[in-house]
């Protein structure tokens, strides 16, 4: 095992930290102050990529297209907000769940009927399409680079936003105490739709940005948002500093663990079952260390104050 | 008239046409393909190929009406079994096509079987179907699952390439895949990379075989796996450098989504749309045509799958209803496959056929295809056959 390697894989981690940290921030954001279970979180990443594909291929610019995705996957956040989820704040978490899995199953649908159910593609931006060269035969593309750069920058606008100004204040009273904020007199709802739209424009410009990466298909938000969810979990609900910092463990520990479980096990058994083992093993890597932060730390790593 | 009397006498109307209709007996074909959720765009060119056997025998098989009843198992056995249970049950269908996926395959044959209903496999070849456990009422169109993946495995070894990486999903299939490159190949395998199933993101995977500097590659890597993993491999600028062997991994279900990225990637395949014979020749321009995008060898397994009903029924001599003449028929049926000449089946119901070496290219209309390069077996029969007890 190379030192360079080691780089490339701890980069890798990092580029799906920073990822995970754009879908889980709105998780976070709206779980956190409405108390709302969004498990449509996800399809809002994968629309984010869809819009994006389509934007590309009507305007023929990536730029042109990233902007017009991002404000429809606004748009489209608020319709859904106004349509659907406003009318599920005071039920249940169960009632949340239902409705939300059902908006899932109804845009996933909508999707295929719309795109199509074959995988589509976006190219990568000209200006970032080459390469640098970091290990012998292995080209890093420089839009991986822009993937994490970007994903650190919207980190630290985000942590600006909630920590220095009036907005983010209210976001963090509101996330300690809603009804208390609401008879100060802040107009609550008007609130959550900021959050919320912000939250799936996140989701949104993360979709944007992965997809000349992976392929754009239907269902694609429904694994992401597994592991937002665990990254939520890890680093405390309501918490963006907590949902930044369990993103990188969990990009780093999961992609670490795959590249490298088993040349572990190999220093410790026969090389055949070390195969088996180590992948199986690799998949539940971010699963152990949920369990045992929620087992340490039962409110996660870093808690949002006064939960 | 009052009006009615009028809308009474036009409802008896309908109704009688349409018990005269029932009269003529129709054959019914129960088809369960995937087709919701990521490896929809499977089972949608399974069906589409079907129609369009169907259509091109003029909406008639073996000279009876054809009414197709389809399901969707949403790659899921247990939603497998409740669909074909229905089509079985409820529909009482004469034939059950079906299914793309291995797992699913597992789950519904045993029932299919123990109604003595004919069930033709446009695609899924699980091992345990061809050797101990094939059974009389099994019939495929496509191949056995290992085929593919020893032929590209025959070509490594042919090619000359020393060291090479396997990749493949975590799970039974992709096990069965490097089993299967294996079985003919003699060089030294580097390293056996097992990825999550539905991973996105191989940057890790990558990297690990730009380390190791293998001389080729095989990877299967079905569905949106394969289309992010070419994209990854070509961005990592390992697609000129280290060969790309692969197996239902790049073909035009994903070619749409990879485009350039896969353009001269080698896969191993039983069928290409420029295979050269008539029967293909009209398949693939009216497919084309018909349905606006490339048919994958999904398609042209569907499509064989309408020939084969059709021959089926002519040689039961219009016996459809019975099961037992169907199941004897079946295996006596000929018609000129897609895959040109005279369609050959094993005695375990799978395939004798040619295995060939395809390469991704862009055609001249703009649209990406796969592309025959060079035959690697004539006439090639499963390795599990000799364990099957059939004669």
């Amino acid at each position: 095992m190379s030192t360079t390697l080691l780089v490339v894989q701890i980069l890798n981690g990092l580029q799906l930290g920073v990822l995970l940290f754009l879908i889980a921030a709105g998780l976070t954001l709206v779980f956190g102050v409405m108390d709302f279970i969004n498990l449509a979180h996800g399809v809002q990443y994968m629309l984010g990529a869809y819009l994006a594909v389509m934007f590309y291929g009507l305007t023929g610019s990536f730029l042109a297209g990233l902007v017009l995705a991002l404000l429809a996957a606004l748009a489209f956040g608020l319709l859904l907000e106004f349509a659907v989820f406003r009318h599920l704040y005071d039920r249940d978490h169960l009632d949340q769940v239902i409705a939300t899995f059902g908006v899932i199953l109804f845009l996933n649908q909508g999707v295929k009927l719309v795109w199509g159910a074959a995988p589509l593609t976006l190219p990568i931006p000209e200006l970032f399409s080459g390469s640098v060269r970091l290990m012998d035969g292995l080209l890093y593309p420089v839009w991986r680079l822009v993937v994490i750069a970007s994903g650190l920058v919207a980190g630290v606008l985000l942590y600006g936003l909630v920590a220095h100004t009036r907005v983010g204040m209210l976001v963090r009273a509101g996330a300690t105490d809603a009804p208390m904020v609401s008879a100060l007199g802040v107009d609550i709802r008007r609130l959550f739709m900021i959050v919320f739209g912000f939250g799936t424009m996140l989701a949104g410009f993360a979709g944007i940005m992965v997809a000349p990466i992976l392929s754009v298909e239907p269902g694609m938000g429904d694994t992401i948002l597994i592991l937002a969810f665990v990254v939520i979990v890890i680093g405390g609900i309501g918490s963006i500093r907590g949902a930044f910092l369990a993103a990188l463990i969990v990009g780093l520990v999961d992609t670490l663990g795959r590249s490298f479980i088993v040349d572990i096990l190999r220093l410790v058994m026969a090389p055949s079952p070390a195969r088996t083992v180590g992948p199986a093993l690799a998949s539940m890597l971010i699963y152990l260390l949920m369990a045992l932060v929620l087992y340490v730390r039962p409110t996660g790593l870093f808690p949002a104050k006064g939960r | 008239m009052t009006p009615r009397l009028t809308s009474l006498l036009a409802a008896l109307a309908i109704a009688g046409f349409a018990t005269g209709a029932q009269a003529q007996e129709k054959l019914k074909i129960g088809m369960l393909a995937t087709l919701s959720g990521p490896a929809a765009v499977l089972g949608q060119h399974m069906r589409d190929g079907f129609q369009l056997g169907v259509k091109h025998l003029g909406g008639k098989l073996g000279g009876m009406e054809v009414e197709l009843v389809v399901a969707d198992d949403e790659l899921k056995p247990d939603v497998g079994i409740q669909k074909v249970q229905g089509l079985l049950e409820r529909d009482k269908v004469d034939v059950v096509v079906g299914v793309i996926f291995s797992n699913v395959m597992m789950a519904i044959s045993k029932p299919v079987f123990d109604s003595k209903t004919v069930l033709i496999s446009p695609n899924a070849g699980p091992s345990p179907l061809a050797g101990k456990g094939c059974s009389p009422w099994f019939v495929s169109t496509a191949w056995q699952n290992d085929q593919n993946h020893e032929a590209m495995g025959k070509y490594a070894q042919d090619k000359g390439y020393k060291k090479i990486v396997l990749l493949a999903p975590n799970y039974q299939a992709g096990k069965d895949s490097m089993a299967g490159f294996k079985r003919h190949y003699r060089g030294e395998v580097l390293e056996e990379i097992f990825n999550q199933v539905n991973q996105l993101d191989f940057s890790a995977e990558i990297a690990k075989i730009a380390a190791l500097k293998p001389d080729a590659v095989f990877a299967f890597e079905p569905g949106g796996m394969g289309v992010n993993f070419v994209k990854q491999y070509a961005q990592a600028g390992l697609a000129g450098k280290i060969p790309f062997l692969s197996a239902f991994t790049v073909d035009e279900t994903t070619l749409p989504a990879t485009q350039d990225a896969a353009v001269g990637l080698h896969s191993g395949a039983q069928w290409a749309p420029n295979l050269d014979n008539p029967v293909n020749k009209k398949f693939v321009a009216d497919f084309e045509a018909t349905y606006k995008y490339v048919p994958a060898l999904y398609a042209a397994q569907g499509y064989d799958a309408a020939l084969l009903i059709d021959a089926a029924v002519k040689a039961a001599g219009g016996k459809a209803k019975d099961k037992e003449a169907m199941r004897a028929a079946v295996r006596k049926a000929s018609f000129t496959s897609v895959r040109g000449g005279a369609f050959k089946l094993n005695t375990n119901g799978f395939p004798l056929q040619d295995v060939y070496v395809v390469k991704a290219v862009k055609r001249a209309d703009g649209k990406y295809a796969t592309e025959i390069v060079s035959k690697v077996f004539s006439d090639f029969a499963d390795a599990y056959a000799k364990d099957c007890p059939l004669k």
